[in-house]
């Protein structure tokens, strides 16, 4: 066995991530099934170690107001839930992306709408990519499919954040939270100084400096015109973001004449759908997103022009297949198979209404 | 080489951390591991199962609704998943409280009285290991050395001095697998 090589749960890989990251706070409340990251978190006491701070608070909504103060201090600052607490922090999300303040919010989901159940669901793909507070707003959305990735993206979702001042989010389900893969850990990285972070993010507010200027990071403009310049500045950076950080994974698409279109845990069935239907020779491929927003509209529309069908397979009633929609803009057939309310669909099952729907 | 395999049966009977040891034994091996529970209200009293995959590749999907091989514990877990167990695949049962045992004629069924051999070590803990013993009796994916590391593995420290009874439930569970019916051949 490789020494470094190890077995965890992908809720457990986002705790270690974080500690080895050089996070500097983690702010949350227990919710299944995302619970063993604050577990895990309180097992590794990293106080003790990086001096990183580990808070379960009274609510997710003290949670994010927490993430809102210590991101306006250039902290590296997080929080972590599943669907129906995501929907409680949306107004400081709103307030977050507003102050341009980088952070990471985690969402492990589960089926709703309301309480719902505790099984896998991508049901929050519309409140995470489509902004579900307030505003214009967008969230650097990345949709792990692996434990692998559950620890790669804590780096790459604050990496990103801290490169356009922008609120990442990590968005997967119960199945890749509460199941166990190799996994390899970075390397640890130190927490920032407040001399660093004074260096890197000039804006942060960590006490006014001798002669120097107050800084002040505020979400209210009762000018309607400089909110409107603040607006316009907003969506500057959407768009460079949409230019520059598209991500996605290909899969058997050279020979396809069909498509699967799917994210996360959805993505892993696929790629045993796609097995089962090269077997039979059928050549399928799969278009893993991996960015949600930025979405990979650019790869969707140039693959429209080669294959005859496509099949988004989700667990919701029809979200990102929306979005596939508009960027094939009608150039060949999309259609959405879907199981909901906590229900996984099998590999089998997929490639049934594949050749239903799309064959 | 890939294995995918379905553990099922009551909360308690340690279905989950049978899973874990095998999964632990695969990564000793430098295999691809996957370990999927079934989670939920069912995990408190009710039925718990797992599924677990060893393979010489990568893993695709971690959910699966065929088995090359299913160990089932308990009677509403042998309603669920003997269909579907693979044609050609491997049944493996605990005969303690199961009123209806399998039928299928297309697959190997082998039954264990582990709950029995169990009380006769006086220790119902090792129920778990001696059906694993019985498994890997059938099925050697990986070898006894490396379950033991992955045993260790998978255990915390302060039950280590537990390493040798699990041994001997283990290797009491490859004594005890009987073939009940198997294929023609």
């Amino acid at each position: 066995m490789k020494e470094n090589v190890q077995l965890m749960k992908g809720n457990e890989a986002i705790a270690h991530a974080a500690i080895l990251y050089g996070v500097d706070g983690y702010f949350g409340y227990p919710i299944t099934p995302q619970s063993e990251i604050l577990e895990t978190l309180m097992d590794l006491h990293p106080w003790d170690t990086t001096g990183m701070i580990v808070l379960q608070a009274e609510s997710e909504i003290a949670a994010i107001n927490m993430v809102y103060g210590g991101a306006g201090c250039g902290k590296r600052v997080m929080t972590s839930s599943s669907s129906p607490g995501m929907s409680l922090k949306q107004e400081g999300i709103s307030y977050i992306a507003g102050g341009e303040l980088p952070c990471l919010l985690i969402n492990i989901m589960r089926g709703g709408p309301g309480l719902g159940t505790i099984q896998p669901s991508q049901s929050d793909y519309f409140q995470t990519v489509k902004g579900g507070g307030h505003g214009d707003y967008k969230l650097i959305t990345l949709a792990p499919a692996s434990v692998q990735e559950m620890a790669d993206f804590v780096a790459l979702g604050f990496d990103l954040a801290f490169k356009y001042r922008t609120p990442a989010a990590l968005l997967a389900d119960g199945i890749i939270g509460q199941m166990m893969e190799k996994v390899v850990l970075p390397s640890q990285q130190k927490r920032l100084t407040n001399e660093e972070i004074e260096a890197q993010t000039p804006w942060a507010t960590l006490g006014k400096p001798v002669g120097g200027k107050p800084r002040v990071l505020t979400t209210l403009e009762l000018e309607a015109s400089i909110m409107e310049d603040h607006n316009l500045h907003l969506q500057a950076k959407y768009r460079a973001i949409e230019a520059a950080e598209v991500r996605y994974e290909e899969i058997e698409c050279e020979d396809a004449e069909y498509l699967l279109v799917a994210f996360g845990s959805c993505a892993r069935i696929c790629q045993k759908t796609l097995e089962l239907a090269r077997a039979e020779g059928i050549k399928v491929g799969l278009i893993r997103p991996i960015t949600l927003w930025p979405f990979p509209s650019k790869i969707l529309s140039q693959y429209a022009d080669k294959v005859k069908g496509m099949l988004t397979v989700e667990m919701n009633a029809g979200q990102m297949v929306e979005d596939v929609r508009l960027s094939v803009n009608g150039k060949v057939k999309v259609e959405h198979y879907g199981r909901l309310g906590g229900i996984v669909p099998t590999p089998d099952e997929v490639l049934v209404a594949f050749k239903e729907k799309v064959l | 080489m890939t294995e995918e395999l379905i553990i099922a049966g009551f909360g308690g009977q340690g279905v989950l951390s049978m899973g874990k040891i095998l999964a632990y034994s695969g990564l000793m091996e430098d295999k691809e591991v996957s370990w999927m529970p079934s989670y939920g209200p069912e995990q408190r009293g009710g039925t718990a199962n797992v599924s677990v995959i060893i393979s010489d590749n990568r893993v695709s999907s971690p959910v699966l609704n065929s088995f090359d091989t299913a160990i089932i514990l308990n009677q509403q877990s042998m309603d669920k998943f003997e269909s579907q167990v693979k044609p050609g695949g491997i049944l493996i049962y605990d005969s303690y409280g199961m009123h209806k045992p399998p039928t299928r004629k297309d697959i190997n069924i082998y039954k264990m009285e582990a709950m029995d051999a169990a009380m006769a070590m006086d220790n119902t803990k090792a129920f778990n290991m001696i059906i694993l013993g019985g498994y890997l009796k059938i099925k050697p994916i990986v070898t006894l050395h490396n379950v033991l590391l992955g045993l260790k593995k998978s255990l915390p420290e302060r039950h280590h001095r537990l390493l040798p009874m699990n041994e001997k439930a283990i290797l009491k569970g490859m004594e005890i697998i009987q073939l009940v019916s198997g294929m023609e051949g």
